[in-house]
């Protein structure tokens, strides 16, 4: 049987019932959200289940709202299934203030340098991970860069006197 | 900043030794950092240390517009920059629904080819050097000064290329490009088993690579290898294949697939890639459609509300781009899914057990990219 977003979806629903929602299909891949303590039940739910077997993790990330209150900070899963060819993307969100999400380690090894990442450059605390610490930047830092509040370097500014970088 | 008590560790357990290798280290292929833990020769644990060119690329990407930051993204994975290129143009396509012209397909695939062949090169001759043999590293480095020079031709750069751009590529090839292809294509077959006969057979190479390094399928999956690395575990995960793009579906070429898992494994994969580059860009070289280069696109492209996802199979294994637009000129968030984060995160648990030197054989066979890991 060819697996489609929506066997996916009607699998996901009878399993989950209203705990999963916003389902949406942006050009052709399957989305949804699910509250943020659910986040491994549906990993390995995706994972062990006979006919989705999505054991492939394509990538972790976060994405930060700094309007949405209390869903500050998206944690975007990107799951494909090697035999049904197919892929899917969900998300939880979380405050943060307190930003704990559920590792996925124990599911994907894989799951740890993306965890690692996604704390370095957001501040997601996955709980259960092993390691947790920076793995891009240096370990030194106390803040996290890829948060909206975050700015870029001022290209105008002048400042900064580098003889060999320029702007000196 | 590091202290000397950083580099100077000392092992809890007795009898183990930890030692660096890099970040400036001749096998390292860049500045890559392994904090190694010994006992006599055998290794206990690999730890990389990542991010010693890490320039933020994603944050970058977010102030610029959606024509500019393709350029960027051929700093990352610099041996497969058009393929880099290629992907992030694919992913805006999709949200501005653009159809690419036939010719710009063709064009596209041909530079993927290219690419990959000289990237294969490259790595050809960097793996044999890291082992111990320097020759090939010439050979290698005299048929990818072929490839540069045809890049140079049409696109004016050499390394980093800002070929390919939403809606096609952003110049018509050179007159010569057809000769020039053809012309290395005749060359480079008769060379490619000269490669064969240098090193595939060499007894020397086979028992520093035969059994080294292995990982099994499923650990493959679950440490989400891509790529010739997966592919030497037997995992079907060419993206050519799952989700073929551009022409790539109208064309004959088998995914390589080795059971074998170790080293020698992955370097089968990537030779035999190389014969079906070879075969791909034969096809295509002397049926470029005629027509546009480009699909006439808006000056200020404005990607609608949305998430988009595409990818991209290159050199080293799957290539994503996943953009969130909330509707203006500039990403809201990008995430680039490179191939060699998650090929690298498997080091550890091929090289446990093994002697230091296998390290330097697996690290070669993993086709490593700094900044292609690093961002």
């Amino acid at each position: 049987m060819k697996l489609s977003n929506d066997s996916v979806k009607e699998k996901l629903i009878k399993k989950f019932g209203e705990q999963v929602s916003c389902f949406q299909e942006p050009y052709g891949m399957l989305t949804f959200e699910t509250p943020k303590e659910i986040n491994l039940k549906v990993l390995s739910f995706l994972f062990d289940d006979e006919t989705l077997k999505f054991t492939f993790l394509t990538a972790i990330c976060a994405v930060h709202y700094p309007d949405k209150k209390d869903k500050e900070l998206a944690v975007v899963y990107h799951l494909h299934s090697l035999t049904a060819n197919l892929r899917i993307r969900f998300k939880v969100f979380t405050a943060i203030e307190k930003p704990d999400v559920f590792t996925a380690t124990g599911i994907f090894s894989s799951a740890n340098w993306m965890e690692r990442e996604t704390f370095d450059f957001y501040g997601v605390n996955f709980i259960g991970h092993p390691n947790l610490k920076r793995i891009l930047n240096v370990d030194e830092m106390d803040y996290f860069p890829m948060r909206k509040e975050f700015p870029l370097e001022d290209q105008t500014r002048i400042d900064k006197d580098d003889e060999m970088f320029g702007r000196g | 900043m590091y202290k000397e008590t950083d580099i100077l560790k000392e092992s809890s357990v007795e009898g183990n030794l930890i030692i660096n290798i890099g970040p400036q280290h001749p096998s390292t292929h860049g500045v890559l950092h392994l904090v190694v833990t010994l006992n006599g020769e055998t290794i206990k644990k690999v730890e990389p240390h990542l991010g010693y060119i890490h320039r933020s690329i994603e944050k970058m990407c977010e102030s610029l517009s959606y024509r500019q930051f393709i350029y960027v993204t051929s700093k990352m994975d610099y041996l497969s920059s058009h393929i880099n290129n290629h992907g992030c143009a694919m992913c805006v396509e999709k949200g501005l629904q653009i159809e690419v012209p036939p010719r710009a397909q063709v064009i596209r695939v041909l530079m993927d080819e290219l690419t990959r062949l000289s990237s294969h090169q490259l790595w050809w001759g960097a793996m044999a050097m890291d082992i111990g043999a320097l020759t090939p590293f010439f050979h290698a480095f005299r048929e990818r000064e072929m490839i540069t020079s045809i890049f140079e031709e049409t696109c004016g750069t050499r390394l980093t290329m800002n070929y390919m751009v939403p809606g096609g590529v952003m110049a018509d090839v050179n007159t010569n490009f057809q000769k020039s292809v053809k012309d290395f294509i005749i060359h480079f077959k008769n060379k490619i088993n000269e490669y064969d006969e240098l090193l595939t057979g060499n007894i020397i190479f086979q028992n520093r690579t035969k059994g080294v390094g292995f990982i099994s399928k499923e650990n493959a999956i679950s440490f989400g290898c891509s790529g010739p690395t997966a592919r030497g575990s037997g995992v079907s995960c060419d993206i050519r294949k799952l989700y073929p793009y551009e022409v790539y579906n109208q064309l004959d070429f088998d995914e390589i697939l080795e059971p074998g898992g170790d080293c020698f494994a992955r370097y089968l994969v990537r030779m035999k890639e190389m014969k079906q580059s070879i075969s791909i860009i034969e096809q295509l070289i002397d049926n470029i459609p005629d027509g546009d280069f480009q699909a006439k696109t808006k000056a200020v492209l404005k990607l609608p509300k949305g998430e988009f996802y595409s990818s991209v199979e290159s050199a080293r294994g799957e290539f994503g781009v996943y953009i969130v637009s909330e509707g203006g000129t500039t990403p809201y968030r990008i995430k680039f899914r490179s191939p060699g984060f998650s090929n690298l995160s498997a080091l550890d648990f091929m090289s446990r057990e093994g002697k230091i030197g296998d390290l330097i054989a697996i690290m070669g066979s993993l086709d490593l990219v700094i900044p292609d890991i690093d961002r």
